[in-house]
């Protein structure tokens, strides 16, 4: 360890959802690595001490190195001369970042997808359907006194979810913390977070809408038959002392876990917590929200939100955005094998994805970004290596309440960063797509703005 | 490439500088109207049409955490009116809440050049600015809620009142606001903490150690007062939506005194009638109040038939109206901060309410006596659409086409109001007022607004038509910043327009005032909760009165 | 001798640790590749702690090692592993016009692979 230490204060863990903002990083600046990050959880001391800086070209095509300007031009090549490109990934970058890839895929006029599709894309769309009553994390940690996870276990995935947020933390009408909170669990297993609640739930697999729907039923006072335990592993008794609890208390929260979005019914299991949150609300004040997973995943869905429209799965290929999930979601449209050219950022399908997406992705062009090598990478046409959001490199990250945070990088990468490369690539394939447009003598592609009414 | 430019033979509508209707020359220099430029300069004939300066618009919903879950919300409002883009302009989506881009450059389409984004919680300040950043032509600013803010409430019931300007200013830096908005001040707490409930009197007090809504108002507008903030505390008063409510705007705009308050779309504010039933309109008793009262401003908020989204940080009235279009409903509550709801919402012609509403608006705008303090607005998108403001002027503007859409609307209703026997009709003039001078004035915009030299290039020019939503839908002409936009009814040249801010001083020991209070009750670390000026496009900020 | 079963693939806090130090590396590999059964279950296949299993579907198949766990904690039928490149061989590529591959509760075949 050198001497050349210095410490970053009220930085933030990208590494999940919770998006904590509360690490002391201590950086050793000769190593070029971070050797403490106070008060980060397991996950948050892996993703701290793990992104160090190792040697390889920041710019390879075909596996071979070439400079970043040689990479870019050949990038905006590729992407502009394809029929269907798509952009996939996002929620491992900054927002600066994600409104780079946005709007090269807009001139482009491919298609922009992220992870959402196949993390809480569900729930995105049973949000469409009935809405939800939702809340930032800290009214959950200053005012909720039930609170329950249904298919999930944060002690694994989001280690900090239940002391930093929403079980432990004492708040303003939650002073004694754990002891003035009901904690519920809903899972098909009992897994390390278990212990935490103080009601279990064991729920048969594929169970979940016909357990949350027979609440449902319960909370509006209609008549549930005893046979729901047959159905779905959880007595009639039980339910309806857990329905009881949920309208007496103050403040209730109910957080929904990919447990239900991965599952057989999954937009239909979100729906029926945002719904069953949403008729609580006759009785008492009732919130829910999904767990989000990846550091900026729901950064990427505000911002595909207010440039298109619409959350994920979005194809511009009429000059609008258009959206269809299912259709232009990219399990579909690489399995399919619609897709002629893929820009993925930060993101690994070549590992996550069902077998026949890869199988395509393997025989189209692509353009990645990543700050490791990865399946992906390494089957890429142009392979770019960039800094790590969070520890080389500034921007702005959403916590899975939609709270903006701006980050604080520990120490400088020789790599650059997602969005040092987008810039100059949107830039690069705008003058392209302009080009392309004048040579069709599109009249330099002016649409009419605003002609008389009627 | 000449940065100058004449637009000659035009009409000309200026009312700061009491220009009405004259032929007069217009001239650009680097971005600002001037006196005169020379020879090189670019010529622009405007023989035969109407040159006004760009609109302003001082009260809608446009960007931020609300109004993009109200646009995640609803993709069937998108998908009926795509924005295509071009090499040089980004595509988006329509509806009643479009994409940003969508947003920027339909404004610019219908002259206006300056909006207001009128409701940012301060912990989503971050976000809207980044939504704004990506709005293009307009320049603009957000209003930051305060009115619900748990901190400045302890301070109030502590009698700190110092502490508590100086905290308000302490916020408006940390979020790059414009002003302070104050939504049903005092209703968050009874709603989130007491199963869903509100309060209903300006002078209630939830609990007995509580304070009023009246107080909170008050101190708001005192202490703003004193900062010298271009613009007053932007009021959203309570009782939003209920019959007989009236009498709570009259007494939210007495607690003013004779310091200048504004009153944010005031037709949701204007009913007689009782509780529970049935409203009445009020339009006179409140139309009767800001006449003779000088130091109110207001915007109508007028309702249009058609498709809204209602969204505000009011979450009780969005639960209510949940009620009412028994559709889908978003509620989102914000630590320390605010509340907040969505409803896609529909108003029809032939129901009653929705009729009386509209009614309700047209006679606030027609009984008003000067048009400097009322100003065109439809609570984009709760009244619905910035999109009708064309035909809003020309409701305005022609009595017999107002009649024609009287004779459709629900009778009953209309006839519980004066518009039948209402004839004024709006002069161009008049509509520069409502649409531009008079909302940069109250904004305290010395520079937008008007065309005399020093004021923002920021300009609209019109074919002069007889039928004015045919006119006001289609400039031929938009400069923004003296650059043209539009030409001939066409694109030309993209634009990122700025943002509009103010930075009053204040003690800067009031940090640790505000800091332990945060590292309790928020879930994010202090020092990480004050936006930084990299979150800053181009910007202005607006100098405070002293 | 083959049973069909439940997979459950989710995260677990090795899994997290060990994606840090990079995807290709052998730790995340041999995490991602370890099933967890239910006691009675793999007593009934025969099977003991580190032991070889096939799982397949129509879509693909994968061989673990497997590790025991109590009735308690894992109903009988259900296997859980961590996400990774070893789940995904069986996920189905239609999304039911939804772009979510069912990836959870996959019905599985396991058997025991001779050593
Ligand atoms: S909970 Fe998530 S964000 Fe917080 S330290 Fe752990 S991994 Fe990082
Ligand atoms: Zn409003």
């Amino acid at each position: 360890m050198s001497d050349n230490i210095k410490t970053v204060k009220n930085a933030t863990c990208t590494f999940c959802g919770c998006v904590c903002d509360d690490m002391e990083l201590t950086v050793d600046l000769d190593a070029k690595r971070i050797t403490k990050a106070k008060n980060a959880c397991v996950l948050g001391r892996a993703w701290f001490a793990e992104h160090t800086i190792q040697d390889g070209p920041a710019a390879m095509i075909d596996g071979k190195e070439v400079t970043l300007e040689e990479a870019i031009e050949e990038a905006a090549q590729v992407l502009t001369s394809a029929k269907f490109p798509i952009t996939y990934g996002l929620s491992d970058t900054t927002c600066e970042a994600q409104r780079q890839a946005v709007a090269i895929t807009d001139f482009i006029r491919g298609s922009i997808d992220t992870t959402t599709s196949v993390c809480h894309g569900p729930s995105g769309l049973a949000f469409q359907g009935v809405g939800e009553s939702t809340m930032t994390l800290g009214e959950v940690k200053n005012r909720a006194d039930f609170i329950m996870y249904w298919g999930g276990n944060p002690a694994e995935s989001h280690p900090r979810h239940f002391t930093r947020y929403t079980v432990t933390p004492k708040g303003m009408f939650t002073p004694n913390g754990k002891k003035d909170r009901t904690v519920v669990l809903v899972d098909v297993r009992k897994t390390p977070s278990t212990p935490v609640a103080d009601i279990f739930l064991q729920v048969k697999p594929g169970k979940d809408f016909e357990l949350a729907w027979a609440m449902r039923a319960l909370v509006k006072g209609h008549k549930v038959d005893s046979s729901i335990e047959n159905e779905t592993g959880v007595s009639l008794e039980v339910l309806e002392d857990l329905v009881q609890r949920m309208k007496n208390c103050n403040y209730g929260v109910l957080f929904m876990g990919m447990g239900l979005t991965m599952t057989r019914g999954r937009h239909f299991n979100s729906g029926a917590i945002m719904a069953l949150a949403a008729d609580l609300n006759e009785f008492t004040h009732f919130v829910a929200k999904p767990v989000r997973g990846h550091g900026n995943v729901t950064g990427a869905d505000n911002v595909v939100s207010w440039q298109t429209g619409y959350p994920f799965g979005v194809n511009f290929s009429k000059g609008y955005p258009r959206f269809n999930p299912g259709e232009f979601t990219t399990v579909d449209t690489l399995s399919r094998c619609d897709a002629d050219a893929a820009l993925i950022i930060a993101s690994d399908p070549a590992a996550n994805f069902p077998q026949a997406a890869i199988n395509h992705l393997g025989s189209i062009p692509v353009v990645s970004f990543d700050t490791k090598e990865t399946a992906t990478s390494k089957l890429a046409h142009v392979a770019f290596r960039t800094s790590t959001y969070g520890i080389n490199t500034g921007g702005t990250v959403y916590r899975m309440d939609d709270v903006p945070i701006t980050l604080r990088p520990a120490f400088e990468s020789p790599f650059p960063s997602d969005e040092d490369i987008l810039t100059p690539l949107r830039k690069r394939v705008q003058e392209i797509v302009i080009g392309k447009s004048k040579a069709k003598g599109a009249g330099a592609g002016v649409t009419r703005a605003a002609s008389p009414v009627k | 490439m000449s940065t100058s430019t004449r637009i000659l033979n035009g009409k000309v509508y200026d009312p700061i500088n009491k220009v009405d209707g004259e032929i007069k020359d217009i001239c650009i220099k680097d971005g600002k109207i001037v006196e005169s430029v020379g020879d090189d300069a670019t010529r622009i004939d405007a023989a035969g049409m109407v040159i006004m300066p760009g609109g302003v618009d001082i009260h809608c919903h446009i960007a931020g955490p609300k109004v993009n879950l109200a646009r995640k919300l609803q993709p069937e409002d998108h998908r009926h009116d795509p924005h295509p883009g071009t090499p040089f302009t980004r595509s988006g989506s329509g509806g009643t809440v479009p994409s940003t881009f969508a947003t920027g450059y339909r404004y610019a389409t219908l002259g206006y050049t300056t909006a207001m984004e009128a409701a940012v919680t301060p912990i989503g300040a971050r976000h809207t600015l980044e939504e704004l950043h990506d709005t293009p032509v307009i320049d603009k600013g957000f209003y930051v809620l305060l009115g619900n803010n748990i901190f400045l409430q302890q301070l109030l019931k502590e009698g700190r009142k110092e502490e508590f300007k100086h905290a308000i200013a302490w916020w408006i830096n940390s979020t790059k606001a414009f002003t302070t908005k104050l939504v049903n001040p005092g209703g968050d707490e009874p709603w989130k903490g007491k199963k869903n409930s509100n309060v209903s009197d300006i002078d209630e007090k939830p609990n007995s150690n509580d304070i009023s809504p009246r107080q909170i108002i008050e101190a708001f507008i005192e202490a703003v007062n004193e900062l010298g903030l271009p613009h007053p505390p932007h009021i959203h008063c309570n009782n939003l939506g209920h019959s007989g409510n009236y009498k709570t705007t009259l007494e939210t705009m007495r607690t003013a005194g004779d310091r200048r308050a504004h009153l944010a779309h005031i037709q949701f504010h204007s009913y007689a009638g009782e509780l529970g039933k049935n409203p009445t309109s009020a339009a006179r008793e409140i139309a009767d109040y800001i006449n003779k009262h000088p130091n109110i401003s207001c915007d109508v908020g007028q309702v249009m038939f058609g498709k809204s989204t209602i969204m505000t940080a009011d979450a009780p009235l969005a639960y209510m109206l949940r009620g009412i279009a028994k559709g889908k409903w978003v509620n989102a509550d914000t630590e320390c901060e605010s509340g907040c709801g969505i409803v896609p919402f529909s108003y029809q012609e032939h129901v009653y309410v929705h009729a009386l509403q509209w009614a309700i608006g047209l006679e606030l705008f027609l009984l008003s006596e000067d048009p400097w303090r009322i100003i065109l607005s439809t609570d984009h998108p709760n009244g619905g659409s910035f999109m009708n403001y064309p035909k809003l002027i020309k409701l305005l503007m022609d009595s017999s086409f107002r009649k024609e859409e009287l004779s459709r609307a629900n009778q009953k209703a209309v006839n519980k109001t004066l518009l039948p026997d209402l004839e004024r009709e709006y002069t161009l003039n008049e509509i520069a007022i409502i649409t531009r001078a008079g909302p940069a004035k109250c904004l305290g915009l010395n520079n937008k607004g008007h065309l005399g030299p020093g004021a923002d290039a920021d300009i609209t020019i019109y074919d002069d038509q007889a039928d004015k939503e045919i006119m006001f839908n289609a400039p031929r002409y938009v400069f923004k910043s003296g650059t043209p936009i539009i030409s001939n009814h066409e694109f030309c040249q993209d634009h990122d327009g700025r943002l509009l801010h103010v930075a009053p001083a204040y003690d800067e020991t009031i940090v640790d005032t505000v800091r332990p209070f945060f590292e309790d009750y928020y879930s994010i670390e202090f020092d990480n909760y004050a936006v930084d000026d990299s979150y800053l496009h181009d910007h202005e900020i607006i100098p405070v009165r002293n | 001798m083959s049973e069909t079963m439940l997979l459950i693939p989710g995260r677990s806090n090795k899994q997290g640790t060990s994606l840090n130090k990079g995807k290709l590396k052998e730790e995340y590999l041999e995490v991602t590749s370890t099933v967890e059964m239910n006691e009675d279950d793999m007593q009934r296949l025969q099977l003991e702690d580190g032991d070889r299993v096939r799982l397949s579907n129509s879509i693909g198949e994968f061989t673990a090692s497997c590790k025991k766990k109590k009735s308690k904690d894992l109903p009988e039928g259900m296997i859980f592993i961590a996400y990774g490149p070893s789940s995904s061989r069986l996920m189905e590529s239609d999304t039911g016009g939804s772009g979510m591959p069912i990836s959870k509760n996959i019905e599985v075949e396991v058997e025991k692979v001779a050593a």
